[in-house]
């Protein structure tokens, strides 16, 4: 079995510099996207290799340039368009909404625009209030969008290259924290056709205790929490979302019916969010019958981010929040 | 520019228009040409704006006359239809303005792009769309354009981008289209149509800056029919000169209710774009004679007076009418014809979008994604799991 290293961030870097390579029509625009390579270096020595014409520096203006590369996305282009973080796109997100999700529906199938908007998205560190919003839960919300969330390098790229070559808006939430992660990343995954379907989530780590559900960065937390619990004889099957929209219920379901139990973990704030979401088609689904307790949230505290690294790490979820939920949920 | 020997010349002068009047003999066969001459358009940062004159001839006149008669036809038919409930919801109607979509396409191609916001009937026309299926679509039934789905405001037909309901969204999607066409090199250009109550929307001060920037062929068009809704142009923009407003991009200023005029223009920004100068920004001055929407009586902000008289000296259609007839181009028997013709048209479209069925309910799911398998949707309740397919 051969294994490599690569960081999200590479991972990302060459994901999209293969689908570049391959089809004419994908091309990258954002802020600082070229000729800095990439706020955060995701997009490393993509300018230098394709150019002005295919990876393109914007001005500070996300509303025009989104409208900008759903416009070009709906005349035939396969835009990229960066968001510096996500809490930017609320400027934009009419052109995301409006303009790109509903159009297929509105046109009955004339008129489609495959257009992927990605970058950092959720908590960081130290960057307060306004930089720290997690979106999947807004964009969650949108029939029309898919919506993916990918945690390690793995799934960083065959996402994204599903993303690049789906024919459907794609938000693709990335986050900040994960770009340096190294993982190890198989012989398979490396080439170039290497995809993850959009709307499939993975098993991390198997259980039969308690299913513990989670995306992007959590899942880290996930795993290291379950790693703990495991010395206590406690068994965490994690499972890691991979994509918010279509969601994976019945990866959920399965897991549920197994364990019997269920926590949802995930950094964004708590009400009307993913978590919710989930329990809300445990409820309604199967797999309700099968639970021996209430399944529950762990999520980010119900504030603004604030930025003293003691209220910041005591507003989003810590492994020993994980543990305390597990065992209470077990208890129950 | 290329003028035959004539056989007799005319000059007059007719209400702000010096016409010339040409006629060309040749084998016993007569063909009428009417050579039109404007006052200067208002120009911004242009050396030089369209052509002073152009020529009209009687084939040309006879289609612009039909088509803008067919947009006014369809529009008045959409009133009624509104008022009779059988059209619901949104309706923003076109009638004063034809000469502005008429006028554009006969300035560019059909393989050019287009896109406006939502008072959208009449270029839906124009780029490619039947009467009938724009009916149908204003009562929701199957054979609309969108096949019910999309209503007034989401009318898509090849190389036009809608009907867009966000006032001011319609502009950086324009000048993404216009990127396109560079970026694929097909000497292709988008005209990207916003009213002058987008005009000050800050989206298309971003656009105007990124399509200057990265010299996008886009003609940025601002129809200026004087009220934004209910609110005129004095009380919301500090400057009223729209065709000002795009700062370093070139702009002019022009009569919207002449379809030659408008078309000249197009003519000359289409030029403009396509040698890679960059983008460009004409104002048409216009006029609706409906309210801002079926909602909207419209005379709470403007005077019944106002109206009229736009309408008995500017209408565009007369406009039309008035220099054809007066230049023996066409005979009063020849355009009541057409308008006959339009009037069947428009019934024959209106009982179709009255008797058509509305769209099956196995529809509704369908179109959310493009090239997908078939999925799930879930009905309004858990039990009800609804398909949906490409």
């Amino acid at each position: 079995m051969f294994y490599i290293r690569v960081t999200v961030r590479d991972a990302l870097n060459q994901a999209m510099d293969e689908e570049l390579e391959r089809d004419e029509r994908v091309f990258l625009l954002g802020e600082e996207v070229a000729q800095y390579d990439g706020a955060y270096k995701v997009s490393r020595g993509l300018w230098k290799k394709y150019g002005d014409k295919r990876i393109i520096d914007t001005p500070i203006t996300e509303m025009g340039f989104a409208g900008i590369a759903v416009g070009a996305a709906m005349a035939g282009l396969r835009p990229i368009c960066e968001f510096m973080t996500f809490n930017f796109s609320m400027q934009a997100i009419d052109q995301v909404i409006n303009s790109a999700a509903k159009t297929y529906y509105m046109s009955a199938g004339r008129q489609s625009v495959p257009i992927v908007f990605r970058g950092p998205n959720g908590a960081s560190a130290g960057v307060a209030a306004q930089h720290s919003q997690c979106f999947a839960a807004w964009y969650g919300h949108c029939p029309g969008l898919k919506v993916v969330s990918p945690w390690s390098a793995e799934d960083a790229r065959g996402l994204l290259k599903s993303a690049i070559r789906d024919d459907n808006p794609v938000v693709f939430l990335e986050n900040e924290l994960m770009y340096g992660v190294p993982f190890e990343m198989s012989e398979e995954s490396q080439s170039k056709d290497f995809l993850i379907p959009i709307g499939k989530a993975k098993i991390e780590r198997q259980g039969n205790h308690i299913t513990v559900v989670s995306h992007s960065r959590m899942v880290s937390l996930c795993l290291d929490a379950a790693a703990v619990l495991a010395k206590e004889g406690i068994e965490c099957e994690v499972i890691n979302m991979r994509t918010i929209r279509p969601l994976d219920a019945e990866a959920i379901e399965t897991s549920v019916m197994k364990t019997n139990h269920l926590i949802t973990v995930e950094g964004g704030w708590p009400q009307f969010g993913v978590g919710g979401e989930i329990l809300a088609r445990i409820m309604e689904g199967p797999a309700f019958n099968y639970l021996d307790a209430p399944a529950v949230r762990v999520t980010g505290v119900d504030i603004p981010m604030p930025y003293a690294k003691i209220l910041e790490d005591n507003s989003v979820p810590q492994i020993k929040d994980i543990i305390f939920s597990v065992k209470k949920t077990l208890n129950a | 520019t290329g003028v035959m020997p004539s056989k007799k010349i005319q000059l007059f002068y007719h209400r702000n228009y010096y016409i010339l009047k040409y006629i060309k003999i040749e084998n016993f066969h007569f063909e009428l040409f009417l050579f039109i001459f404007w006052k200067k358009c208002d120009l911004h940062k242009l050396e030089e704006g369209p052509p002073l004159q152009a020529v009209l001839t009687r084939e040309e006149g006879l289609q612009y006359y039909r088509t803008m008669q067919t947009i006014r036809r369809m529009e008045l038919k959409a009133d009624q239809l509104y008022k009779q409930k059988i059209i619901r919801g949104f309706c923003h109607l076109y009638d004063g303005q034809e000469a502005c979509a008429v006028g554009i396409e006969t300035g560019i191609n059909l393989s050019d792009h287009l896109i406006t916001a939502y008072r959208a009937h009449g270029y839906t026309l124009t780029r490619g769309g039947t009467v009938r299926e724009i009916m149908a679509e204003l009562t929701g039934r199957r054979g609309g354009i969108a096949k019910g789905k999309g209503g007034s405001m989401h009318m898509y037909t090849k190389h036009f981008y809608g009907g867009n309901g966000i006032v001011g969204a319609q502009v950086p999607l324009g000048a993404g289209v216009a990127l396109a066409c560079k970026y694929l090199g097909n000497n292709e250009i988008c005209v990207c149509l916003y009213g002058d109550g987008a005009a000050n929307q800050g989206q298309i001060f971003e656009t105007y800056n990124m399509a200057s920037l990265w010299k996008l062929p886009c003609i940025f068009i601002c129809e200026n029919n004087k009220y934004g809704m209910g609110t005129s142009v004095e009380r919301a923009a500090a400057s009223t000169d729209y065709y000002k407003r795009g700062d370093f991009i070139p702009g002019l200023r022009l009569d919207g209710m002449d379809v030659l005029c408008v078309r000249e223009a197009t003519k000359f920004a289409a030029e403009h774009c396509r040698s890679g100068k960059g983008p460009i920004l004409m104002e048409l001055q216009t006029y609706r004679y409906h309210g801002h929407s079926m909602s909207d009586p419209g005379v709470s902000y403007r005077t019944r007076e106002e109206i009229q008289e736009v309408r008995s000296k500017s209408d565009p259609i007369s406009m039309l009418k008035d220099r054809m007839l007066s230049n023996n181009m066409a005979s009063v028997e020849e355009l009541k014809e057409i308008d006959v013709e339009v009037r069947k048209e428009i019934e024959d479209a209106a009982q179709f979008a009255t008797t058509d069925p509305e769209p099956p309910l196995d529809d509704l799911c369908n179109h959310i994604f493009y090239n997908d398998p078939p999925m799930e949707v879930r009905g309004t309740n858990p039990w009800t799991k609804l398909k949906s397919v490409s």
